[in-house]
Order: structure tokens, then sequence, then C-alpha cells
């Protein structure tokens, strides 16, 4: 597990989604929104190409947090996301955090997810509690 | 076009959710969580957990059958091709696993208007079988244009 004291780093997470995960996220989740899953719809409503789902997105930053407290799903109590810029396929994902508090077993954790320099998902905060 | 506010505080009915291995499983493989107990009932049940557990953003799965009435709602007037997802919070509870049955209720938290946009705020909360709370989550979208 991460030493989490105030301002340590926690360790990355770096994941390329495969061209194809749009697909296989679409059908475990249920959301079949074309521009995810159509890169020629995509690029008829103005996008470069099909873009990642957003909550995929926060499933890895709520993984890296996760693994960051010791990797029992039951340690992340919370996970507050805003959504900044849209996620592409086949571009290395970095999620980073760092220690914002600890305090009584729960540890506070400021975290972001980059492509290429480019935040997808910023002020992202969780709350952990190592089980 | 200004915001209309009197919705604010209107909820939907409830939307009840039976989880499966099978689903958990698939999910689990899609965002890459290769944890066994996401996986293996023994895994599971050996770190204390009744049966395969969910991912914890397994929440939208079955959230989501509660949250697309809220969203389609003709009385909220959204615009959907203009909708982008803002920002997004689970508090998470008792966890869930496979064979749960799931009941999710939404309701409109906040509307407001803001440089041209429309920020639609809902809230959705989800219980067990027992009636423990597994998840709240708070979904904000915002709308180009109003």
């Amino acid at each position: 597990m991460a030493d989490l004291k105030q301002g340590e780093s926690v360790p990355e997470l770096k994941v390329t989604p495969d061209k194809y995960l749009p697909h296989r996220y679409a059908g475990a989740s249920g959301d079949f929104n074309p521009i995810h899953i159509d890169p020629e719809f995509a690029k008829a409503v103005g996008l470069e190409n099909n873009i990642l789902h957003g909550l995929y997105g926060m499933a890895q930053v709520a993984r890296a947090n996760t693994a960051a407290a010791g990797g029992d799903p039951r340690s992340l109590k919370r996970l507050s996301v805003q959504f900044r810029a849209m996620g592409k396929p086949e571009v290395e994902i970095t999620v980073s955090g760092t220690v914002k508090e600890e305090k009584d077993g729960t540890v506070v954790i400021d975290t972001v997810a980059d492509q290429e320099g480019t935040q997808i998902i910023k002020n992202a905060e969780a709350e952990v509690a190592p089980q | 076009m200004a915001a209309d506010t009197s919705k604010i505080g209107k909820s939907y009915p409830p939307f009840e959710y039976e989880v499966g291995r099978e689903k958990i499983r698939e999910y689990a493989n899609a965002i890459g969580e290769e944890s066994d107990v996401h996986q293996d009932g023994e895994a599971a049940r050996a770190a204390g957990f009744r049966n395969v557990v969910a991912p914890p953003m397994f929440a939208v799965v079955y959230s989501a059958g509660a949250m697309a009435p809220a969203i389609l709602d003709p009385e909220l007037g959204i615009n959907l091709p203009m909708m982008l997802h803002g920002s997004q919070e689970f508090v998470w509870d008792e966890p869930v696993c496979a064979g749960d049955t799931i009941t999710t209720e939404a309701t409109v938290k906040d509307i407001s208007e803001k440089d041209d946009k429309s920020f639609f705020v809902f809230e959705s909360v989800s219980t067990n079988q027992e009636g423990q709370e597994v998840v709240r989550g708070t979904w904000t979208n915002i709308v180009r244009g109003g």
C-alpha cells in the first residue's frame, strides 16, 4: 500500500484503451451513445473521432484510488470528478494523485486523469479508508 | 431560455435492478479491474463478501434505469444533443454483490443557469434488498445554449 501521508504522491495508474474498448464499455454499461462507438457519427457532429465514455475515465480514477488504499473495493468511500475534455481511444491515460489530508483513518486524495498532456478529468477528489 | 426551477424536487419512479455475477464480470473486464473478488465467488467470500462483489463504479450500471427517465423528462426539456456530463459524485456505503436487488430513485436536486448554459443536477439514492443504502450519486449535466 502507498504511504498515504499529506503531500505524498500515490502510485500512477497507466492504461491505454484499445480501439474497441468503447464498444466493450458500451455493452458493459448499457451506454450506446453513438459518439462513443461510431467514428462516422462522431465526425458528423463535429468531433475528431469517437470519444471515450467519461464514466470509463472515472472508473480508472476509482481504480487508482482503490489501489492506493490497498485494493479492497470497500476502501473507496467517496469520489467526485469533473469531466473537462473528451478522452480518446488508443491514447494512454495516466491517473495521478496527491494526498490532500489524512485524518482518523480517512485519506483525501486529489486526482487527475491525463491524456497527452490534456486533463480529461480534473479536480477529482477521492476519500478512501484503507481496510 | 430561462431555467424552469419549478421542477426542483421532482422525483421519478424507483427502478429495480437484479445484480448478476456475469454482468459484474463483464463490467470488471471492461474497465480492466483484475482483482479476483470481482470474478470468483470463493475469493469474494474469503474476503468477507456475500458473493462476487461489484467494483464501486458499477453504480452506473444499476442506476442507469433510474436516471434515463429523469434526463429524458419532457417537463425538464433537456436539449440532449447539447448536453454534456459536467461532473459526477458517488458516496458508497454497503457493497453490492451478485444476487442483490438494488432499487434506485432519482430526484431533481437543482436547476440553474449561468453564461448561456443550464445546469441540471440530479441525485440518485440506491438501496439493497435489506433497505441498506449502497450508493448516493450526484449527476451534473450541462446544456449549452440554455
